[in-house]
């Protein structure tokens, strides 16, 4: 798995071949968050911002125990609640870890202009190396998760690592050593959805959740954080998680065939101007031989 | 430095007055860094054009502010020039013959005033995508603002921009084109303000016959 990490698959704003790309793909890493065994305990949140030396931001208070709206530049991980009513009016409070789910194909990849400014990791990490960042934001256009957020004291984008840095020397991400009940798992894929398909499958037979399922959305090819839901035909419910995320059209128009259509008009254009040239030539005008431009008004 | 066109002694006639030359040269200038620094974003092939114009960062930053200056030209430019730039009757024989002004048969194309109707629509063009860019430009500027609900405003001005800019690319190759190779004495013009009464004549024949009115009624 950590050897993985040194293997580029995806560079963004890049022109050429890419490095690493099909040498080896053993090992793609997976998070797995069951929603159904998360307590809300804010313990993933705080090894996350240890490890990754940040301090704690202001919180704000609305009677509920939301206390920060969304990830920040320096808030990576953050559980969203939500106060679910269900039919039978009894409450039920919902909570999902939000952070970068690492797509398979990342929208945020595919929007930024700078060379290498965010990276895809055969292991399928997609990182952000803020040295090349130029602070555009249009990653933050093309995600579907709303998960890069901008620094305005770096000018830079940030956002979570998936603890790379831990995961390329062996070790696993902060927030799994963290969390009390084991609702987090990290490995390799493969196990992690077996794993998840099995507890989904628990939840229908013995726990009467009849559609609680695996949320790892196809739209954007999959991804390395994926979730055990007791309602997977209810995704939003999670604090917004998209039910079909996809890079969006709009990002995919404008990087495919608006490029093309751009490139190709641009260079008709220069070619036809000089070739007119080649054929008709200057406008002459009869009688305009005095070169020497004169009077300076 | 007078602020109208008129016959200067030495026998050619100003074009430009220095206000004019220095408006557009603001609006030229701070397009050509636009224009440049926008490329680099445009395609990673082209990215080594920030590299070269001080950095990628740095480019970044200032793009939307050089499209402020450009703003500022554009505006200027509008102030000066809107009324002269207004479409008129004639201009729709003109456009006919289109042709016979792309295949240098100059006699066979009406005559034109001080600008000719493809000026018109090179000016009206720059000044329309110029709105649209700085509409489009502002919501690529601060997309940490638009809020998430709104991130159709961020999916639009993403595709827009590049849209407005090439619509402003393809005027402008025409532009630069005939200012500097096909219309020769085009670029002088602008550069130093005069031209020779012939090419008056020529490229703005009824522009040229007003001027030797208005002198003749100053006698
Ligand atoms: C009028 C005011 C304008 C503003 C406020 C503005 C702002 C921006 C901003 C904020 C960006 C994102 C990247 C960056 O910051 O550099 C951008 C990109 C760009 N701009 Fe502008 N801009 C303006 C005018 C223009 C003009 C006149 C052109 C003409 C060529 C232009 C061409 C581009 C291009 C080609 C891109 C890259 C688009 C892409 O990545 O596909 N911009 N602009
Ligand atoms: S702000 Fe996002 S899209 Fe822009 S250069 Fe940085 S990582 Fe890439
Ligand atoms: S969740 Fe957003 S930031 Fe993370 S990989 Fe996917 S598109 Fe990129």
């Amino acid at each position: 798995m950590s050897q993985a990490a040194t293997e580029l698959i995806r560079i963004s704003g890049h022109a050429g071949t890419v490095p690493g790309a099909g040498l080896n793909r053993e090992f793609q890493v997976c998070k797995l968050v069951d929603t159904t065994t998360c307590i809300g305990c804010k313990a993933c949140e705080v090894a996350c911002l240890e490890w990754n030396g940040y301090t704690f931001s202001e919180t704000t208070f609305n009677n509920s125990y939301q206390t920060m709206p969304e990830t920040a530049w320096n808030y990576w991980n953050l559980i969203k609640f939500n106060e679910h009513e269900r039919e039978d009016g009894t409450l039920m409070l919902l909570m999902r870890k939000d952070q970068c789910m690492h797509c398979e194909d990342p929208g945020c990849l595919a929007a930024c202009p700078a060379e290498a400014a965010i990276v895809q990791y055969a292991n399928g990490i997609v990182d952000f190396q803020e040295a090349n960042c130029i602070g555009c934001g249009y990653c933050m256009t093309g995600c579907p998760f709303n998960i890069p957020k901008f620094s305005p004291k770096a000018r830079k984008v940030f956002k979570c690592t998936l603890c790379n840095d831990r995961v390329s020397v062996g070790l696993e991400p902060a927030c799994i050593k963290a969390c009390p009940t084991g609702c987090l798992h990290f490995g390799t894929k493969k196990e992690m959805k077996e794993l998840a398909e099995t507890r989904a499958e628990q939840l229908r037979e013995h726990s009467g959740y009849r559609e609680a399922g695996v949320y790892d959305p196809p739209g954007v090819g999959g991804t390395h954080v994926i979730y055990v839901l007791h309602d997977a035909k209810n995704p939003e419910l999670y604090g917004g998680l998209p039910k079909n995320p996809q890079v969006p059209l709009m990002v995919r128009l404008w990087k495919h065939p608006l490029k093309w259509i751009g490139n190709f008009g641009i260079i008709f254009g220069v070619v036809g101007v000089f070739i007119h040239y080649l054929r008709y030539g200057p406008k002459v005008v009869e009688g305009d031989e005095d070169k020497g431009h004169g009077a300076k008004p | 430095m007078s602020r109208e066109p008129y016959l200067l002694p030495n026998g050619r006639v100003l074009r430009y007055t220095f206000h004019e030359r220095v408006v557009h040269w603001l609006t030229g200038v701070s397009y050509l860094y636009l224009l440049f620094t926008g490329l680099a974003f445009w395609s990673p092939w082209l990215f080594w054009i920030a590299v070269v114009l001080g950095g990628d960062t740095i480019s970044r930053e200032l793009h939307p502010w050089f499209g402020l200056v450009f703003i500022v030209g554009v505006s200027l430019m509008y102030k000066m020039w809107h009324r002269q730039m207004k479409e008129t009757p004639s201009d729709k024989a003109w456009w006919a013959a289109i042709g016979h002004y792309i295949r240098n048969e100059d006699d066979q194309v009406p005559s034109a005033d001080r600008f000719n109707p493809g000026q018109k629509l090179l000016f009206w063009g720059f000044f329309w995508n110029g709105i649209l860019l700085l509409l489009s430009g502002l919501i690529l500027w601060f997309p940490q603002y638009i809020p998430w609900n709104l991130r159709f405003l961020r999916l639009a001005a993403v595709f827009l921009h590049p849209v407005f800019a090439l619509a402003t690319i393809a005027l402008f190759i025409i532009h630069v084109y005939m200012g500097t190779a096909m219309e020769r004495g085009a670029f002088g013009s602008v550069i130093r303000g005069d031209v020779s009464r012939a090419w008056a004549n020529k490229h703005h024949h009824t522009w040229y016959e007003q001027l030797l009115r208005d002198s003749a009624a100053r006698k």
